[in-house]
């Protein structure tokens, strides 16, 4: 086949469907990575108007722009959606749109889960936009400490928008996660081991695997405070054995990390970026990478330093003092490297250089004034003055913001097939930075001088209105600055003359392609031999066209891929991934109606949501299923290798681990809590404890073991072409009998809003509920599959993704039995 | 503090902009000794001094600030609420929104409040404390000689949050008995 007509063969399979409609059935990457970063950047305007309207407000004394009603309305979304709706989807999109094309590969993981993440994203976004428009915005701060933001002291609806807007919004980061996470371990062009991956993969695997393990305290105390507010189960509340502590402990064990999930995918774009603009290459790979991980796992322990000045005893000061200075080590390899390799080549000043450069100069600064504040006294000294929020700007802006910009004038090209057309991103450049500096190096001035952050207002006596009045200038000249990039930006998209194929000779794959990139992205897809296979091979891009990689000449009408071994890069399996659908964005919509029912308190129909979201999810991996074996796959170079129906871990198993992660995050956040509150909490213990019963405790513990065992069992006979049936009904048997005895001390325990000990009890008792129900859901699933002859050795696939699910239930359902009975045995 | 920051900066600046310096010849192939400059020298190396020191200085300091009993020492209450504070006194009645204390003696302060967190801070004084219900956080300051010094809440705490402040005044001896006695407001 030559090329024009094996393109116009795979766009007709991967194209979605023309004009706008396209957008709401579309499961294809690269559209939404585009609308990701679309949408992204227009939070990323909203969030900016709210900043020119606070350094309005701020630029003069006893300003009467706004009452602390509605500043703090206008702070609290800034901070939010700077942070949620902004900082984090910009990561997903960039992510969602390059990482297939730079790992050689067609498609993520799993197509129709990036347009559920996506959907609920523009839905809980909208949510909080709502509140807004309306004034009755979340007005706590972007961190919500309860009491003030308890049903007590913000008895309105503002706390719950933010509460159960941003929980969905979550949804979409913790889809993204598992999505990257599974792509990037097993959707690679054949021979891409893992050190011959392009660094910007290593920071997004380290950056989602930090979501799924930083988000879930989040969510879990958002949680936890929502059933406060709406059903009175007192977790933070002092005089019922609650603890506001307990909320910054689980809102900082997400927060810190959130900081290094926003720096790590723009330090991966600096280190992609940065050697192609050197003409050289990346100096130190591992010793980035092993930058990056150290990072990672630093910053989990890093939490407690944002509570300083909570009374942490003085021992716990000096600890986390001293891990907070040390996550200053990996950074400051990176940038050394980073500078190491400019040394290495020979830089040259183009547009994207200069954002670069903005971002040395003001990253450096800040991660100085990080250091600072990372001194306990110093800290006592600033914490909560206006010095904080520059500092934290200079992270923010100068660790993302910049490179972002970077990173859009370098792939832009690739988004649009069109080169620069007027000049104008050095004036935007300029004004940006400029006006960044001014703003924020005031701000770290008035803040030594004892400016509060978060004041509406202040009076001429305290001295500051000069500063503060430069500072709103320096505001002005970048909103002004950022105005020009998007004018520039337009005007590349839809009016510049077509540019050519690799502007900035790249070696990375996602060059290798026409651009704009069709939708199937490779016609045949490479054997990857070197970290930059374009560097070796300039005329790979042509030959892969021509059909003569892997994958050539589709047989049949499917959108088909290989998966490759982790960590060798050897091929595993063929995957046939699903075509355009509206499934994601009706589903997303149903979830959003049960966020709605909690938001809007009409909680009868809570349940048919919860019904709604389940028969959809059962639609969903049911249209999967085939009812004949489909043999091995020939997949080009003399190779075959089997279908994903008829392997041990099919992309679901993945998936679902990496889910499971996630949750066991989640309910080790629980007992964290559970066993925080016990040992720190006043008014600890309980008036009374949960009376013990060995007998629901061996029903419990008995149903655990027989789920997973039964499962086990389930999956070995399939296997062996016997009925799995019979098994899969002893695991529904287990499940049930831990359901049983959740539901058994459910009932006996103290009533929830009495103390936070049955609170707690009441949450971990609807978790291992929740679970119960889910695997019987699944056993369900799976016996109609086999019964409507779904399954067979080599359609086994299902199989061992329910027993993960069992084994996962067996844990938590016996940690939570323990949890609930054990403190009246030994007490 | 400020010096050191100043001349890191500095150092990355010009090292930046010594790799853009024409006619340089790139350093190029010796990759290896790269690694070692850059990596285990800059990166690693000289972090890590540079932050060692720094925290070893912040350990020090710290130290210092700490809380330590004597005889001398008095202790008062502050407790918070929206948004006024109100101190108390051992044998006297309580004052609110002034807090009065003795000069030139170590003076602990019960730091408390009765609603949402606050934080209690004398910037010329002491760095500052959270009020968190339910627990009582104990902060010691120490005025050298008479005087009134501002106080401020330092967390945010709704709408009243703007002019949450307060004011300390120091005595000399006699003045703090006669305050004891209760004869000063
Ligand atoms: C156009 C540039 C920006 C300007 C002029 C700006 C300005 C400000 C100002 C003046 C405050 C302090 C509000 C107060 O304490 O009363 C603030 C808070 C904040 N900003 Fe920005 N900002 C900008 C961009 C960003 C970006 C890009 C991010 C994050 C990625 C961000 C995240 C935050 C956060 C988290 C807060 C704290 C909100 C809170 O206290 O609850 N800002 N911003
Ligand atoms: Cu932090």
């Amino acid at each position: 086949m030559n090329a024009l007509r094996q393109h116009r063969r795979l766009d007709r399979i991967w194209a979605s469907a023309p004009g706008f409609r396209g957008w709401f059935s579309t499961v294809n990457h690269t559209d939404l990575g585009r609308m990701f970063l679309v949408t992204a950047f227009t939070f990323f305007l909203i969030g900016g108007l709210l900043a020119m309207l606070i350094r309005a407000q701020l630029a003069t004394p006893d300003s009467a722009f706004a009452g602390p009603e509605i500043y703090n309305q206008i702070f609290t979304m800034h901070g939010t959606i700077m942070m949620f709706l902004f900082a984090i989807p910009t990561f997903e999109g960039m992510a969602i749109y390059l990482l297939p094309k730079m790992l050689g590969t067609r498609d993520l993981a799993f197509p129709r889960l990036t347009a559920y993440g996506f959907w609920c994203y523009v839905f809980g976004g909208t949510m909080l936009l709502v509140s807004l428009l309306f004034g009755i915005a979340p007005d706590g701060g972007w961190f919500m400490y309860p009491p003030l933001t308890g049903p007590i002291y913000s008895p309105g609806i503002n706390t719950d928008f933010w509460l159960i807007g941003i929980t969905f919004v979550e949804i979409s980061a913790i889809a993204a996660a598992v999505e990257l996470t599974v792509s990037i371990l097993k959707y690679r062009a054949p021979g891409m081991s893992l050190d011959k991956m392009p660094i910007f993969a290593w920071y997004a695997l380290v950056t989602a695997l930090m979501i799924l393990t930083g988000f879930p305290p989040l969510i879990l105390g958002s949680v936890l405070l929502e059933v406060e507010r709406a059903f009175g189960l007192p977790f933070f509340q002092a005089d019922l054995g609650g603890d506001s502590l307990l909320w910054q402990h689980l809102f900082w064990l997400f927060g810190h990390p959130e900081v290094y999930i926003i720096f790590l995918p723009a330090a991966g774009v600096i280190s992609t970026i940065l050697p192609v603009m050197c003409r050289t290459t990346l100096l130190g790979y591992g010793w980035i990478v092993a930058s990056a991980v150290a990072l990672a796992f630093l910053s989990f322990g890093l939490w407690v330093h944002h509570m300083f000045t909570t009374g942490i005893p003085h021992m716990g000061l000096a600890f986390f003092s001293a891990a907070s200075t040390l996550v200053a080590v990996p950074t400051g390899v990176q940038v050394f490297a980073w500078i190491g390799t400019m040394w290495k080549g020979r830089p040259e000043l183009r547009l994207p250089m200069l954002h670069l450069l903005g971002f040395f100069i003001t990253f450096v600064i800040g991660g100085l004034t990080g250091v600072m504040v990372a001194v306990v006294p110093f800290d006592w000294q600033v914490h909560d003055t206006a010095f904080v929020t520059a500092h934290l700007h200079y992270v923010l802006f100068g660790g993302f913001v910049f490179p972002i910009l970077a990173a859009i004038y370098y792939w832009l090209p690739h988004m649009s097939g069109r080169k620069r057309f007027f000049r104008l991103g050095g004036i935007a450049f300029a004004l940006i930075f400029v006006g960044f500096h001014v703003t924020f190096l005031a701000m770290h001035w008035v803040g030594l001088l004892g400016q509060r952050r978060r004041i509406s207002t202040y009076e001429v006596e305290d001295g500051w209105t000069l500063i503060n009045f430069i500072s709103s200038i320096g505001g002005f000249i970048t909103a002004i600055g950022i105005a020009i990039v998007i004018i520039d930006v337009i005007i590349q998209v839809f009016a510049a003359t077509r540019g050519e194929r690799n502007p900035w000779r790249a070696g990375t794959l996602e060059w290798a392609m026409m651009t704009p990139p069709p939708s199937y992205n490779f016609a045949t897809l490479p054997h990857v031999t070197s970290r930059e296979p374009l560097a070796e091979d300039p005329g790979l891009a042509t030959r892969l066209a021509r059909g003569e990689g892997y994958l050539p000449a589709p047989e049949e009408d499917w959108r088909e891929t290989l998966t490759v071994e982790p960590a060798t890069g050897r091929p595993d399996f063929h995957v046939i991934y699903p075509a355009n659908t509206h499934l994601p964005i009706v589903m997303a919509a149903v979830t959003g109606t049960f966020f709605l029912s909690l938001l809007l308190k009409v909680y009868w129909f809570t349940p048919f949501a919860l019904a709604g979201v389940a028969l959809l999810a059962l639609r969903w991996v049911w249209v999967l299923g085939r009812r004949e074996d489909l043999p091995p796959r020939a997949i080009g170079r003399g190779l075959e290798v089997p279908t994903a129906a008829a392997v041990d871990r099919p992309p679901g198993w993945w998936g679902s681990l990496f889910l499971l992660i996630a949750n066991a995050t989640f309910f080790g956040s629980l007992i964290f809590g559970y066993a925080f509150l016990w040992t720190v909490a006043p008014g600890w213990p309980p008036p009374a404890l949960l009376a013990p019963s060995l007998v629901e405790l061996a029903i419990g513990l008995g149903g655990a073991a027989l789920g997973t065992v039964a499962a086990r069992l389930a999956t070995r006979a399939n296997r062996k072409g016997g009925a799995p049936l019979p098994a899969l009904a002893g695991a529904g048997l287990g499940a049930a009998m831990v359901a049983g005895a959740c539901i058994a001390f459910l009932l006996r325990a103290p009533p929830p809003a009495e103390h936070a000990y049955s609170a707690t009890l009441f949450i971990l008792g609807g978790y291992g509920l929740f679970h119960a129900g889910l695997a019987l859901l699944m056993l369900g699933f799976v016996s109609a599959q086999t019964v409507r002859g779904y399954t067979s050795p080599g359609r086994r696939a299902v199989f061992p993704i329910v027993s993960l699910w069992l084994d996962y239930l067996a844990l938590t359902g016996a940690a939570i039995l323990l949890a609930a009975h054990l403190p009246g045995m030994l007490g | 503090m400020l010096a050191g920051a100043t001349a890191i900066f500095a150092m990355v600046a010009i090292l930046i902009t010594l790799a853009f310096r024409r006619g340089r010849r790139a350093e190029g192939k010796d990759e290896a000794r790269s690694v070692r400059v850059w990596i285990l020298g800059l990166g690693l190396g000289f972090s890590m001094t540079i932050l060692a020191a720094l925290l070893g200085f912040g350990l020090f300091i710290g130290e210092r600030l700490l809380p330590r009993g004597g005889e001398e020492v008095v202790t008062v209450g502050a407790e918070g609420r929206q948004w006024a504070w109100t101190f108390r006194y051992e044998g006297r009645a309580p004052t609110e929104d002034v807090l009065h204390i003795p000069a030139g003696r170590p003076v602990d302060v019960a730091v408390t409040t009765t609603d949402v967190i606050h934080s209690f801070w004398i910037p010329r004084l002491a760095g500052k404390l959270d009020a968190i219900p339910g627990h009582t956080n104990i902060l010691r300051i120490e005025a050298d000689s008479p005087g009134t010094f501002a106080g401020l809440s330092a967390e945010y705490s709704g709408p009243g949050y703007d002019s949450f402040s307060f004011s300390v005044v120091a005595h000399g001896p006699a003045e703090w008995d006669a305050f004891l006695a209760g004869q000063t407001e």
